[in-house]
């Protein structure tokens, strides 16, 4: 019950893009088609279920006050690393990023080059990190980090493709000049976002 | 008129030796963010962790202080290191110099301004991948020189600063009828009108930023094509 309550939660309360701001960049550069918008969110879903977890067994048994005790003897049961968090996380996104490009570009080359440049750029998606330090902040162990991890990817999938839906639907609307592009997708994604605030307080 | 020319040539030359330390080239690095290269309204980087802070004032200023100086700094390092710097691991040198920025920027936060950097929380990590920086140091401290990347970057930084600073004042003054927690509503005698909920949302500050680049367009009249 715990795990669906962490999912509900991460897809669509404290959802990465509506709730937190997170992953702005690609989430409004990505999204004019639904289908690379569908491949971006896939790729982004993936990533942040297996980095929440690899940074969380780096949190605990790497980072936080006196965990390398047990492991080089009790004189190091003082040392807080978790001034490194940044730079850590950061450098094992960055490797699990270019792993799944690997992989990517092995085994299905038409999804690799349907993502071509955005898989690089999942490395400096500001909702991979962010999800890694909210799971650090809300002190989740490793099975519910995966589950926030996938929950907040599935999150910020269904907003990408939602506003891709809506861009593709709006080029045959007559938008303002000025507010053409930028201007008139950050309002949708406000009034998307506001759609979204119904779901406030939902718990199982 | 010859020795105007000789003159005008006179001048080239001196211009070559040394550039001047406020030259139009550099007061144009520095002017350029402002309006017609905003990192925000026109390029549309660095969104992620900016807008989150911007309920109120003060955690904006800090967060605008803190984004200019990573900025400035990671450019001047970066563009230091160009031409040692392997082009193809870039991204992890760029990445290992502004994580060190962020860790000193958020350790000095926590150590002397500690309310506000519970606030500001997460989001000060957050800057390691602030689109901006990236950007800039991808752009332009790669293959520039020091003073130069210095100057993109204050002008980055302060395109970014107005921006999130202007969302925070109308999101605080209608959100919370304070501007900088002075509660200037009351001040006004204007106490009866209600605070705006949906201004302390993320939604308002979507709907904010979308009306200040409709605004910001209306009037150098960029327009973007669907």
């Amino acid at each position: 019950m715990d795990y669906i309550n962490i999912l509900i939660r991460s897809i669509f309360i404290e959802n990465m893009v509506f709730a937190y701001f997170l992953g702005m960049c690609s989430y409004l550069a990505v999204s004019k088609k639904v289908s690379t918008a569908m491949g971006l969110g896939l790729a982004v879903v993936f990533v942040l279920g297996v980095t929440c977890p690899a940074n969380y067994l780096i949190q605990e048994y790497l980072l936080k006050e006196g965990a390398l005790a047990p492991v080089l003897g009790e004189e190091f049961a003082k040392v807080d690393l978790s001034f490194l968090q940044f730079i850590t996380f950061i450098a094992v996104i960055a490797s699990i990023v270019q792993l799944v490009e690997m992989v990517i570009e092995r085994f299905s080359p038409a999804l690799y080059g349907a993502l071509g440049i955005f898989l690089p750029l999942i490395a400096v998606n500001c909702a991979i990190l962010g999800g890694s330090l909210f799971m650090v902040q809300k002190e989740y162990d490793l099975a519910q980090s995966v589950v926030y991890g996938i929950g907040s990817g599935i999150g910020w999938w269904i907003a990408i493709i939602a506003l891709a839906a809506i861009r593709e639907k709006m080029r045959y609307s007559n938008v303002p000049a000025p507010l053409r592009g930028l201007g008139i997708t950050f309002i949708i994604t406000g009034l998307m976002g506001l759609a979204f605030m119904s779901f406030m307080g939902i718990t199982l | 008129m010859a020795t105007e020319t000789a003159k005008s040539m006179e001048a080239t030359v001196v211009k070559k030796k040394s550039e001047d330390l406020f030259s139009k080239r550099r007061r144009r690095l520095v002017a350029d963010p402002l309006d017609d290269s905003n990192p925000i309204t026109v390029q549309v980087l660095g969104i992620c962790s900016a807008l989150a802070v911007t309920a109120k004032i003060a955690p904006t200023l800090v967060m605008a202080t803190a984004v200019m100086i990573v900025v400035i700094g990671s450019n001047v390092i970066v563009s230091l290191l160009r031409n040692v710097i392997p082009g193809r691991i870039r991204i992890i040198v760029q990445l290992a110099v502004v994580a060190m920025l962020v860790i000193l920027v958020d350790q000095v936060l926590k150590a002397y301004f500690y309310d506000l950097a519970k606030i500001v929380g997460v989001y000060v990590g957050l800057i390691i991948t602030n689109c901006i920086i990236m950007g800039r140091l991808e752009a332009f401290a790669m293959g520039n020189k020091p003073y130069d990347s210095a100057l993109d970057g204050f002008g980055s930084g302060l395109g970014y600063a107005w921006v999130i600073l202007v969302v925070a004042f109308f999101r605080e003054l209608f959100g919370s009828g304070t501007l900088l927690d002075f509660p200037v509503k009351e001040m006004l005698g204007l106490g009866f009108i209600p605070n705006n909920g949906l201004m302390t949302n993320p939604v308002g500050a979507f709907i904010i930023i979308g009306i200040i680049i409709w605004v910001q367009r209306y009037f150098n009249g960029y327009v973007e094509d669907h």
